[in-house]
């Protein structure tokens, strides 16, 4: 098992080239090679919805997919959504309506809640329920996280409305 | 100056103290995906564990071949028995009294049982190589029954002594493991035989597990130049953890550094210790480099600490007019294959005897037969003080069952028997003296608010609308009125391993008037951080934004026995709060000296001591602060810190009460909860945010276990529910809105009078929601019917009932 293959990336805006198995899955690329230890593993299984990234526009579970397979693709992880003195709206809500609490879902929610809110700008609490169902939280009840992403879809609108 | 003063409520706001809504602290790294989980802690040179596991649920071990997996490129180790037997380490002790095998001696006992640990350059590689590794079983006869597991000629546990008493006592079986007694056994089944009314149930509270998103793992790191092992891990008792692997290893205590960092949710499961904490130090001994060994979702839900699994059998007995008179309670507990539960020394059942619940019953008795069988080890409290949910689920059921049998409106029936506000402190019939309540007050609240009248002529016309044809839904009303035994406990009779279970708190004041606190607990999600701060933010007029709160690390933080069974806020909480009054008064010796009048007439004024009488002289606690690092006072030694070791003086007893309606498709089996409001009373409020969050992720923990959740297994042994495709976890989509209510009762004994409220939810859930199942078939002659309530099973009491025509 040891030919590797060249990898390449575009994760969180920044090329990243690294040597993996072609069998190494893309969580654990992002993890192991790439230090990026936002997205988790709750599951192994494509349940839980712990190591959700977004891979070319798509929300991915990052545990079901080969690193072999996204060679070449544009990979969005937690930490390219939102910097520490400018936090994206949906960071700010999961806060603000305490929307976590051992964290450990947290960055896959609000990597899907992003994708979420850009299919669907201004989703109903049934939408948002929907949406998220590929997200497990085993703390929260998820009633607040609908509400954050709630608010974090009318602070969107209103600022995008107010920008026009 | 006096008029730049900020009055009073400013001042008071400005603490972000007890009662306010703080918003956590710990959110701006989650929220960023910056937590530091086990499986992020990353090494130089590093090596990866895993083990060989038992397809078998009981098999003999003829031998284990391990040379095809040692050639494999980058493996550096296999361990096996063998291999761990010259330190004494194959075999550890449970935190239950017995032992366990780290790595199977002769012999399996459950499915998943940890066979070898192969240790490896990185994952792939030491999965590559278990997969190498040939193991010779020979099939043994399988007991997955605890009633048979005691008839049964197949011994178990073979390293047990026939005949031999067990740490709780004598062995009735070579399959048995304790016998529990509380209450008068005698007595009660007097009251029984004489009784107007008695009825008799059995329910089986079916296992399950806690499945913290993040799974159980650790990192072990020898460092062989200066003797010093580091451990980190998911352990929701870190300094317990260091005792053991400090008695374990034989290195000393002050040797051993054991750090929990962020843990991604424990629920009870991240309590006990586990074999591969174990072989992760040893690999890192022999290998002298760190080893890291994190499970899969399989391996945690197959092997690591399960849930319940306990038969119980009641007896009722009450006046026909519903006043009851007696209980008697026996339940056979399924242990599994070694006993390892996480209770108290000397509760072998945990807290069941607090199943007389919020009642007062006058006589009472409690049997608990503890059970080896070929299962996973465990029996951990999964969001509960030790088996305080079973209990709950227990009487909140027979109370049903009476209700039924005396046909009575069950509400009416818990409301004529409750204990009354002035009968506390009140002392149960098995013994716990409950510290306060004032159910009445809680239920009549709870009714009201869901119009409760209301809801029962709503059910009643649609159950003859059902009869007419007109509906194919019925309609439930789950009711559950639940008094929780938290905060253990007292060290006269709690101990885990012979460590008293008392809990800690240390604070350091900063020459500027900021701080850090550390203390034994281990937040999982609760928010400790952000909580602790507001307590000493009240008692020590230090905003909660200038205080740090650390927790987890053993090297730093003062010992203590760490977070479960809601035990953080009632013992590490009131140590926090006592620090924070000794820092006070020292503070009050401070601000007297400066500002030249007696101790006696400065007091505390939200963040300052003011001259009494005289409130535009003060010393603000900043100034104090200041003072305590850079003024010589007389008779007072310099700096600013505190430690409280709290010993609580009893347990606290959160209540709540809670209705569910729920409307049951009779055709298809699925439930719909229309409504569910939760009224929790834990005392003093720290934050309320956060109570309403607790109470939302326990409430769904709730309907899991008691709508699908389950470790199911067949009758070989293998368990049939080991991924999250058969183990059911709710989304956002199968999980309703709750309403939240709460009512005051402070713990007289606390002192903030705080009770802990993280496992109330799922403690008062469980029978809400099974309840509402039920009761929606009471009109169709049900009585009884076994959780989980799972859309196969709900349509099969539908349709044993006789109502698919």
């Amino acid at each position: 098992m040891s030919d590797k293959m060249h990898i390449k990336l575009k994760v969180n805006g920044e090329d990243r080239e690294f040597l993996a198995e072609p069998r190494e899955l893309l969580i654990y690329a992002l993890r192991e090679h790439l230090d990026l230890t936002g997205p988790h593993v709750g599951c192994d299984t494509s349940h839980c919805g712990a190591c959700t990234v977004t891979i070319d526009g798509k929300s991915v579970k990052s545990c079901t997919m080969f690193v072999a397979q996204a060679n070449g693709a544009e990979i969005t992880t937690i930490e390219g959504i939102g910097q520490p003195d400018a936090l994206h709206v949906l960071q700010e809500s999961f806060r603000e309506h305490h929307g976590l609490q051992c964290g450990f879902c947290t960055p896959g929610m609000i990597t899907r809640a992003t994708k979420l809110l850009e299919e669907n700008p201004d989703p109903t609490e049934e939408d948002i329920r929907f949406g998220m169902a590929g997200n497990i939280c085993r703390c929260t009840g998820y009633q607040n996280i609908v509400k954050s992403i709630q608010v974090a879809a009318t602070e969107m609108n209103s600022a995008k409305e107010a920008a026009e | 100056m006096n008029d730049m003063t900020p009055d009073r409520d400013d001042r008071s706001a400005n603490l972000k103290g007890m009662g306010c809504s703080r918003k956590r602290v710990e959110d701006v790294r989650f929220t960023q995906g910056k937590g530091n989980y086990v499986d992020d802690v990353k090494l130089p040179g590093m090596l990866h564990g895993d083990f060989v596991r038992s397809p078998y649920a009981h098999a003999r071990i003829k031998s284990i071949n391990t040379e095809a997996a040692m050639a494999l490129d980058g493996v550096v180790a296999v361990l096996t028995a063998e291999d761990l037997a010259p330190l004494s380490l194959h075999w550890m002790p449970t935190l239950a009294g017995d032992k366990q095998m780290v790595l199977a001696d002769g012999k399996v006992l459950f499915q998943g049982q940890e066979v070898a640990f192969v240790v490896a350059r990185d994952r792939y590689v030491a999965a590559d190589a278990v997969e190498l590794v040939e193991v010779d079983y020979e099939e043994l006869p399988v007991l997955v029954d605890p009633f048979e597991a005691l008839q049964s000629d197949v011994v178990l546990r073979e390293d047990l002594e026939p005949g031999a008493d067990g740490a709780h006592g004598p062995r009735k079986h070579h399959n048995h493991i304790f016998l529990w007694e509380a209450g008068d056994e005698e007595a009660t089944n007097q009251v029984l035989d004489e009784a107007e009314v008695v009825t008799e149930e059995t329910m089986y509270y079916h296992r399950t597990h806690p499945c913290p998103l993040e799974t159980c793992g650790s990192v072990a790191s020898m460092d062989k130049v200066n003797g010093k092992l580091t451990l980190w891990g998911t352990f929701q008792a870190p300094h317990v953890v260091r005792t053991v692997a400090s008695l374990l290893s034989g290195i000393e205590e002050h040797n051993i550094r054991v750090i929990s960092p962020d843990i991604g949710g424990g629920f009870g499961n991240k309590v006990g210790v586990y074999p591969g904490y174990v072989c992760s130090i040893v690999a890192s001994i022999v290998t002298g480099k760190p080893v890291k060994w994190i499970e899969d979702r399989m391996e945690n839900l197959m092997s690591t600490a399960f849930a319940r699994d306990y038969w119980m059998t009641g007896r009722i007995s009450a006046t026909k007019e519903g006043k009851i008179t007696g209980l008697h309670c026996h339940v056979t507990a399924d242990h599994g294959a070694f006993d390892a539960c996480a209770d108290p020394t000397k509760y072998p059942a945990g807290f069941m005897n607090i199943c007389t619940g919020s009642y007062d019953i006058p006589v009472a008795y409690l049997g608990v037969d503890g059970v080896y069988t070929n299962k996973a080890p465990g029996g951990v409290s999964y969001r509960c003080s030790f088996r305080v949910t079973e209990a709950v689920y227990f009487i909140e059921r027979m109370i049903e069952v009476l209700a039924i049998e005396l046909n009575m409106d069950a509400a009416e029936l818990r409301r004529i028997n409750f204990i009354k506000k002035e009968q506390f402190p009140y002392t149960a019939a098995l013994g716990w003296e409950y510290d306060s309540g004032d159910y009445h007050t809680a239920w009549d609240k709870a009714l009201k608010t869901v119009e409760y009248d209301a809801l029962r002529r709503e059910q009643a016309e649609r159950v003859e609308a059902f009869k007419r044809g007109e509906t194919r839904k019925l309609m439930g009303i789950g009711l559950s009125f639940f008094t929780e035994i938290v905060g253990a406990g007292p060290v006269k009779n709690c101990d885990i391993l012979g460590m008293g279970m008392f809990d800690s708190c240390e604070i350091r004041i900063h020459p500027t008037g900021s701080a850090i606190a550390r203390l034994g607990t281990i937040s999982q999600g609760q928010g400790h951080a952000t909580t602790f701060a507001q307590i000493l933010a009240s008692e020590t007029g230090i905003p909660a934004d200038s205080i740090t709160i650390e927790e987890g690390d053993t090297d730093t933080a003062p010992y203590g026995l760490g977070t479960y069974g809601s035990r953080s806020t009632p013992v590490a909480g009131a140590a926090t709060a006592l620090a924070g009054r000794k820092i006070r008064a020292k503070a009050q010796m401070i601000a007297a000296y400066l500002l030249e009048v007696h101790d006696d007439d400065v007091e505390f004024d939200v963040d300052r001591f003011v001259v009494k009488g005289a409130p535009e002289r003060f010393k603000t606690m900043k100034d104090i602060a200041y003072a305590a690092y850079n003024q010589a006072i007389p008779g007072v030694e310099p700096g600013l810190e505190a430690v409280s070791y709290y010993d609580p003086p009893n347990m606290t007893y959160p209540f709540g009460a809670y209705v569910c309606v729920m409307d049951i498709d009779v055709d298809t089996g699925v439930p719909e909860i229309r409504r569910f409001y939760a009224l929790d009373d834990c005392g003093t409020r720290i934050n309320p945010m956060i109570i309403e969050g607790q109470v939302h992720g326990g409430l769904t923990e709730a309907l899991a276990v008691a709508l699908g959740q389950e470790i199911a297994y067949d009758d070989l042994g293998n368990v049939k529910t080991g991924t999250l495709m058969d183990f059911f976890l709710p989304t956002a989509w199968e999980t309703p809105n709750y309403e939240t209510d709460h009512t005051v009762t402070p713990s007289p004994h606390h002192p903030i009078g705080a009770k802990g409220v993280g496992e109330s939810p799922h403690v008062g859930g469980v029978p809400c929601f099974s309840n509402a199942v039920q009761d929606a078939f009471r009109a169709f002659g049900l009585r009884h019917t076994q959780m989980p309530h799972d859309h196969w099973r709900i349509w099969k009491t539908a349709n044993d009932l006789g109502l698919h025509g």
